[in-house]
């Protein structure tokens, strides 16, 4: 590791991992929701609390992640306190950690036999809670549900309803800001209010 | 396990400072530091399994020896030194002390004085020791003059 590790990862190993892992779940579970996560976390640079939560909670040596190079200045810490393998080639990850959202095509969909081999995208945005408005629908929702959120790039519904058709197969993804994170599972449909 | 380690490798120092620190014992390894500067925990102290692994015979291939209980931990001192321990057991006030001396030792200003005040007096402590075991294990063995013969 040619990076020092400045920062520490969670206070409280344990507590902190099954909190996260809990909002997490809810997020999947009800598409939209906003949860809250790492609030008591140190995040090292470019990365907000809840996306470091996320990452520390569910990376490890097992899971290959693929980093977006505007997040490279994370290496060090992701490696040294999740023990992740860093991969180059998103077409290999697990996980995805993206400052902006990437070619969702490149990243693994799964098959029809083991969808569940498909990665999880974590992707850190600039605000949850306000901006551009979309309606959620799918499972998990009773009505439709609205989110609102800033930093997801424009036409990002019609990107979206490509992955969500290839249902069962298809990406994940987890979105963070601050320390506020929620879900978009493969099975929720996108439009723009 | 061999205190001396060949030249040629890198971090040989460090190498041998941290096998010393590994082996101490906590106290006296906290009266031998003195006062502790300030440092930041970033990692445990916290216990856990690693597989030791043997070898058989000559060629033989490494096995799975068993699990023993490890306990590691990573601190920063307030001068950006980063250092780590990794002890045997689950002393976790030995392995945060001794990653502390081994962020310290990783100090310029400190290394000298410190190698001479905490690793070389520990180190020879812990080379008495094993000497005194090995020189009782030495009176009471047994030579089997038949197996030499075979094999010379």
């Amino acid at each position: 590791m040619s990076e020092t590790v400045a920062l520490p990862g969670f206070a409280d190993p344990v507590g902190e991992a099954q909190a996260t892992f809990r909002a997490v779940l809810d997020a999947m579970a009800r598409p939209g929701r906003l949860h809250r996560a790492g609030a008591q976390l140190r995040a090292p640079e470019p990365l907000d609390q809840a996306t470091a939560a996320v990452l520390l909670t569910l990376v490890d040596n097992e899971t290959p992640l693929w980093l977006d190079p505007a997040a490279g200045a994370a290496r060090g810490w992701l490696a040294f306190h999740c023990g992740a393998v860093i991969v180059d080639v998103p077409d290999r990850a697990a996980f995805a950690l993206a400052l902006s959202l990437p070619d969702l095509a490149a990243l693994p969909a799964g098959s029809h036999e083991a969808p569940e081999c498909s990665a999880t995208l974590v992707l850190q945005i600039a605000a949850l809670g306000s901006g551009t408005r979309y309606r959620l629908s799918g499972p998990g929702l009773r009505e439709p549900m609205l989110l609102a959120s800033t930093g997801l790039p424009e036409g990002f519904a019609a990107v979206w309803q490509g992955n969500h058709a290839l249902y069962p197969r298809g990406v994940d993804i987890i979105l963070c800001a601050g320390d506020t994170l929620t879900a978009l599972p493969r099975s929720v449909s996108v439009e723009e209010a | 396990m061999p205190d001396a380690l060949p030249p040629e490798q890198p971090h040989a120092a460090r190498r041998r400072w941290m096998a010393v620190l590994a082996r101490a014992d906590a106290d006296d390894l906290a009266h031998r530091l003195g006062a502790l500067p300030g440092y930041q925990i970033l990692r445990g102290p916290e216990a856990g399994l690693v597989m030791a692994r043997g070898r058989a015979g000559g060629g033989g291939a490494p096995f799975n020896l068993g699990e023993m209980t490890a306990t590691r931990c990573t601190v920063r001192t307030e001068q950006g030194f980063v250092g780590h321990a990794y002890v045997a057991g689950r002393n976790e006030r030995l392995t945060e002390l001794a990653a502390l001396a081994d962020a310290l030792l990783q100090d310029p200003t400190r290394q000298t004085a410190l190698l001479q005040e905490v690793i070389e007096p520990l180190a020879s402590m812990q080379q008495s020791r094993r000497d005194a075991v090995s020189a009782k294990a030495a009176a009471t063995r047994v030579q089997f003059f038949a197996m030499r013969n075979m094999r010379s």
